[in-house]
């Protein structure tokens, strides 16, 4: 059974360059979480008291302004931040797709950066190979695979990362914006595959400011505001609650009926 | 189904990262590769110039220290250069060591995986660096073959003591160096550990390394220097080397390799440092394993 459980979990960071004193004062309006003074080093309390579960077929929207503890909290469902305080379990086998400049090394070609991919993901070296042929005509990149990483495009690194994660049957992927920079006919496609993973046997987490995407992949909606859930429902709900209006109001039957919502 | 439970240090989560860890050879493996291949890219013998300047600084220092020491160059020559082969491969452990989690920022970040792995990345590409300065060891071995089998050889030409030569024994550097490897892989997450909190440590090291390799018996012969101070009462030379814990690691992979005296106190002591610094590194795993993503 794919779930994660989180409870009562916070994630405070330490900032151990930052000059006490001058970090003392400083309180932050809308913008990044809360600044403890207590401490002789100053702490960033990204997240706090954050209480989920979440469960296999979930498909999960987190939305909150910037600096609100969205990327913080999926790297903290990714297990990669273990919670300072508090209790997070994850069952199931994670792929997470964060910032896409890093993890990827630009000097060796997309087929190596493949393979590390996968390795770090758990899978062999065999399974990757037989997976390589997939990966290339899902993401459409053909001889560029063979081409240092540096010569791609923004959305053709997107398009790799997101044939890695999908070719290896994860059963929780965690995407962080910044994959909305693919084309539409391509991310129609990545759009199938992601859902039909879900629904295989899985939960998806999504971190974005695009309504269209969020929209298309998740039925669930979590909205992050200074390091705490503020608000935990479906998507339509809490979309509303955070934009001040309903985004589904002007859209057409069919469109709804697509996105699985019902009046 | 992996299960990943975040809660409380335990020895057992600690050993459970060291475990998984090893088991990710794979992926350490080809990062290390990839660290050699990057860092030779585009260069027209690549991972050659491993060898070559291992060569040039072999072959130049020890011509050079054998006309200080007044020492036998056919002897003198290949102790110099599996002492420098050694000493690079720990050198290596403790500052690129001290770096490894710094180096993997990126990938601690935005990838789960056990922080063992990237130690594991950090031994195994000075591995494969020392595999590739054993050339100049094979080919040093193949010129002063003669020198070096012959019983009751010197390393210094006054004061010196005989050395028994090659022989059987040159097989003990296999588990000679797995022993300073597995030493290494303490030193890397140790070291590690420390320098990702404090960022100060790294460049203590590095400085310490520069006066330790001048301590250490690399370019110098011990006997030369024990035997001429002994006969005014230079015990505490002895005793300072002796003090020296890389001496004792350098001594169990040369001796054999070159054929001089070997002693089993230098294993003894060795051995002593992989217990207590492997125990060091379980309590550092267990208590901070979890911090390096926070603290990188």
């Amino acid at each position: 059974m794919v779930s994660i459980e989180v409870q009562n979990a916070s994630v405070d960071f330490p900032i151990f360059d930052a000059k006490t004193r001058s970090l003392k004062k400083a309180v932050l309006g809308k913008v990044g979480g809360k600044i403890g003074t207590e401490a002789r080093v100053p702490i960033i309390e990204a997240l706090h008291d954050i209480t989920l579960s979440l469960k296999e077929g979930d498909r999960v929207a987190l939305v909150g302004h910037n600096g609100a503890g969205k990327s913080t909290l999926l790297r903290l469902l990714s297990g990669i931040y273990e919670p300072t305080r508090g209790i997070t379990e994850i069952s199931g086998k994670i792929a997470p797709v964060f910032d896409l400049a890093v993890g990827m090394d630009p000097e060796i070609s997309g087929l190596e950066n493949i393979m590390i991919r996968g390795l770090f993901l758990g899978m062999s070296r065999k399974e990757m190979e037989a997976r390589v042929e997939d990966i290339s005509q899902f993401t459409e990149l053909g001889d560029y695979l063979h081409l240092p990483l540096r010569t791609y495009s923004t959305g053709m690194r997107v398009r790799l990362a997101l044939g890695v994660v999908t070719s290896i049957d994860p059963e929780i992927l965690l995407l962080d914006e910044g994959i909305g920079a693919v084309d539409a006919a391509f991310m129609a496609k990545a759009r199938d595959r992601l859902v039909d993973l879900v629904r295989r046997s899985g939960m998806l987490v999504f971190a974005s400011h695009s309504d269209d995407l969020l929209f298309e992949l998740c039925n669930t909606a979590i909205w992050m505001d200074e390091g705490r859930v503020k608000m935990h429902g479906s998507l339509r709900e809490v979309l509303t609650a955070y934009k001040g209006r309903d985004p589904f109001e002007h859209m057409s039957p069919e469109t709804l009926e697509r996105l699985g919502e019902t009046l | 189904m992996p299960v990943v439970a975040h809660a409380g240090r335990t020895f057992k989560r600690a050993i459970d990262d060291l475990r998984r860890g090893f088991h990710h050879r794979e992926l350490w493996g080809h990062l290390g590769w990839q660290d050699i291949k990057q860092r030779y890219r585009r260069s027209v013998i690549g991972p050659l110039w491993i060898t070559l300047s291992m060569a040039v600084t072999a072959a130049g220092l020890g011509l050079l220290y054998s006309q200080l020491f007044a020492t036998p160059i056919g002897t003198f020559l290949p102790y110099l250069t599996v002492g420098f082969i050694v000493w690079n491969f720990m050198l290596g452990c403790m500052t690129e060591g001290a770096e490894t989690f710094i180096a993997n920022e990126g990938l601690i970040k935005h990838l789960p995986a056990p922080l063992t792995v990237y130690a594991l990345r950090t031994v195994w590409r000075l591995t494969l660096m020392f595999a590739h300065n054993l050339l100049v060891y094979a080919v040093v071995l193949a010129i002063f073959f003669q020198d070096l089998a012959k019983d009751g050889y010197l390393l210094s030409t006054t004061n010196g003591l005989p050395q028994p030569g090659l022989d059987w024994t040159i097989v003990l550097a296999i588990p000679a160096f797995a022993l300073i490897a597995l030493n290494g892989t303490w030193v890397a997450l140790l070291f590690g550990i420390i320098s990702t909190r404090y960022r100060d440590i790294p460049q203590v090291i590095s400085a310490l390394t520069q006066l330790l390799f001048f301590m250490t018996p690399i370019v110098w012969p011990v006997d030369a220097l024990t035997k001429r101070l002994s006969q005014d009462g230079g015990d505490w030379v002895k005793l300072l080397i002796e003090l020296n814990p890389l001496y004792h690691f350098i001594e169990i992979l040369r001796a054999p390799l070159i054929g001089s005296t070997q002693s089993w106190h230098h294993w003894a002591v060795v051995g002593g440092f992989t217990i207590i610094g492997w125990a060091l590194a379980l309590v550092a795993m267990r208590n901070y394993r979890s911090r390096i993503s926070y603290w990188v």
